[in-house]
């Protein structure tokens, strides 16, 4: 497997806002390895959710070109991007983002009803997933009966149940207590040392990046500086 | 290859359903109440109807063209009788009394006691009863729901005040008839024409001999029209010019004005489905706006625009399901309740099957019409959209 996963090269983005253009990306060039933990940082407006969305394949950029894993995702049709999605990322975000009216369970299973599991091997691949970020007990719980913390835990398990081959985190621990968030960062560190998956996390929080390999910061749609961390 | 839908989706929709509870609860209610009313106004027009089914095509009647206020000769009785087609005639006027009290209204008629059970078959009564009635000059046959009403038995004599044939009647209870068959009305009496005709004998002789309808049977109901035709030819340029028609459009024309009720019912109906409709598509509206983070998530996790607004009209339609389905249930006892207290006006008041498919079809429209277009938009929304709605 070649280590390069995603490779994006001139890449431009804008939004129209009523007649007006809005750019947001101007001429983004970056490179990411397999089993690489990037921090995307800058500040607000910078452009990092656009990017982390471009790479996540629920946004098409307007030019340059951007490949995942060797296969160029700006050429996918609607439909050919939603599989794509569904067996290569996963998604963590700000809010959880859970399903309310389903278990802790039960949204865990979610991305596996798009694949052709058994119900006894989906069951198991639930479990040992909550297990994984610690919440075997709480399988049965909906998610307000569930701390923030333990919310994004059963997000991450959603995340990774169907084993994708990157894991899309927009500020994973904004919404997050200090305690909770560095349980959360503990937990994306161990997924990507131990289990080697690739993970593109944006943040605000320094110290957050610090749980990074890598950080990037955008600024004004622009890649300023490209640091690794120690 | 995806797998089908199963538990997992109808758990969540149906979940969905009670997600705001005051709301759901609110629109199912909205829901049942027209559906109910929707199936009470069918059942009304299919009263209506039974009523003028219960008619026969083998019968008709023969009225003074001008008007049913005016009677005819009863001698036309005999030449009516020489019309090629013709099997029997027997009479049958408007009497137009009161028991006791105004509001105890029902239809009484004086009718040729020889035949006129002959040309109505679906009025059944024991043989020795019916020979009873044709042998008292007073006697009365009433049918069973009236006499069930008033707790008349065999032998009571019924005191009536005539208003058009003024002074007070009294008549002898000799035959109760039941109906053949759940759409014959058995809430009116008959007594003798006889009986009426010698009275006017003695007060006015002018209007004796005289008669409001003639009831005839035909040999062929096919031939029905050419015999009314050559029935009226019979009489035409004599004193009193019939209108012969058969019983079925006797009875629809006698109340015409009826018809523009059941068209207004018909449409009120359908106005009411059409309220619960946009209620519907409201709630429908701003649930899928609600849900707007949540459709883009599943969207992101790799669920297609089909699914979303399959979410949609799944929760839509079980929604209006489950409002159209107690709606139904409720129909039932109601129009119970409503043909009891309409009883004097609908001898039958069941509801249909057919009301009953009326009312699912229309639940079913009212869900699948809620969410055309929440589905449409929350299908089409892009994923970056949705979620910047977070928060
Ligand atoms: N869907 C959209 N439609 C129009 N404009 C958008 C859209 N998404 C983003 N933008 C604009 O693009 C710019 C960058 O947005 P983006 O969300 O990528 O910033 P960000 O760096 O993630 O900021 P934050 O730290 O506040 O989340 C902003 O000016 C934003 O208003
Ligand atoms: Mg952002």
């Amino acid at each position: 497997m070649p280590p390069l996963l995603v490779e994006i090269k001139h890449l431009v983005k804008s939004y129209t806002r009523g007649d007006q253009k809005v750019p947001v990306l101007h001429d983004i060039s970056l490179e990411i390895n397999r089993g690489d933990f990037i921090a995307l940082m800058g500040p607000s407006g910078s452009g990092k959710s656009t990017l982390l969305n471009l790479i996540a394949g629920i946004d098409k950029p307007d030019g340059g070109i951007l490949t995942v894993d060797g296969e160029d995702i700006t050429q996918l049709s609607e439909g050919e991007l939603a599989d794509w999605r569904a067996s290569n990322i996963g998604f963590i975000f700000q809010f959880y983002n859970l399903m309310p009216v389903l278990t802790a369970f039960e949204n865990v299973e979610l991305p596996l009803q798009l694949t052709n599991l058994s119900r006894a091997e989906r069951r198991q691949r639930v479990e040992m997933t909550l297990s994984l970020v610690g919440l075997a007990d709480r399988m049965e719980h909906y998610p307000n009966e569930l701390s923030g913390g333990q919310q994004q835990r059963v997000a991450i398990a959603r995340a990774i149940v169907t084993d994708p081959t990157i894991l899309v985190c927009d500020e994973p621990t904004g919404d997050l207590d200090k305690q909770s968030a560095s349980d959360v960062l503990g937990m994306l560190k161990r997924l990507n040392e131990e289990m080697g998956k690739t993970i593109i996390m944006v943040t605000h929080d320094a110290h957050a990046a610090e749980a990074a390999r890598r950080i990037v910061h955008l600024e004004k749609g622009e890649l300023i500086n490209d640091a690794a961390t120690a | 290859m995806r797998r089908l839908p199963d538990v997992y989706y109808l758990k969540l929709i149906f979940k969905n359903v009670f997600r705001a509870k005051l709301r759901s609860s609110l629109t199912i209610i909205g829901l049942i109440i027209a559906i109910v009313a929707f199936g009470l106004l069918q059942t009304v027009v299919d009263a209506w109807f039974a009523g003028s089914n219960a008619a026969s095509a083998s019968r008709l009647v023969t009225r003074n063209a001008i008007s049913l206020v005016f009677p005819m000769p009863i001698y036309y009785r005999e030449r009516m009788r020489t019309v090629n087609g013709v099997k029997s005639v027997t009479l049958l006027n408007w009497f137009g009394g009161v028991y006791k009290e105004p509001k105890n209204f029902f239809p009484q008629f004086a009718v040729d006691h020889e035949n006129f059970f002959d040309l109505y078959p679906e009025f059944v009564m024991p043989a020795d009863q019916l020979i009873a009635f044709k042998r008292d000059r007073q006697g009365a046959a009433v049918g069973r729901k009236l006499a069930n009403e008033f707790g008349w038995k065999i032998g009571d004599t019924i005191p009536i005040r005539g208003t058009i044939f003024s002074g007070t009647w009294t008549f002898t209870l000799r035959a109760i008839f039941d109906a053949k068959d759940d759409t014959t009305i058995t809430r009116q009496m008959y007594f003798h024409w006889d009986y009426v005709n010698e009275w006017l004998k003695q007060k006015y002789p002018r209007r004796m001999e005289q008669i409001g309808t003639f009831v005839i049977e035909v040999d062929d109901p096919s031939r029905t029209a050419d015999i009314a035709k050559a029935i009226d030819a019979e009489f035409r340029n004599s004193l009193a010019e019939t209108l012969t028609e058969t019983e079925k459009s006797f009875q629809l024309g006698f109340i015409s004005q009826m018809e523009q009720i059941i068209l207004t019912i018909r449409i009120v109906s359908f106005v009411v489905i059409f309220i619960i409709m946009a209620v519907v598509a409201n709630t429908m509206a701003m649930t899928a706006r609600e849900r707007s983070t949540e459709y883009a998530t599943l969207k992101a996790l790799g669920f297609g625009p089909g699914f979303v607004a399959a979410l949609i009209f799944g929760e839509a339609l079980m929604l209006s399901l489950i409002g159209g389905v107690l709606g139904i249930l409720l129909t039932f006892p109601l129009a119970k309740g409503v043909g009891i207290i309409a009883a004097a006006v609908f001898a039958v008041f069941n509801v249909s099957q057919s009301t009953v498919l009326m009312q699912l079809a229309c639940a079913l429209v009212v869900g699948v019409v809620a969410a055309l277009v929440p589905g449409w938009r929350s299908a089409r929304v892009k994923i970056v959209d949705g979620l910047r709605h977070v928060g």
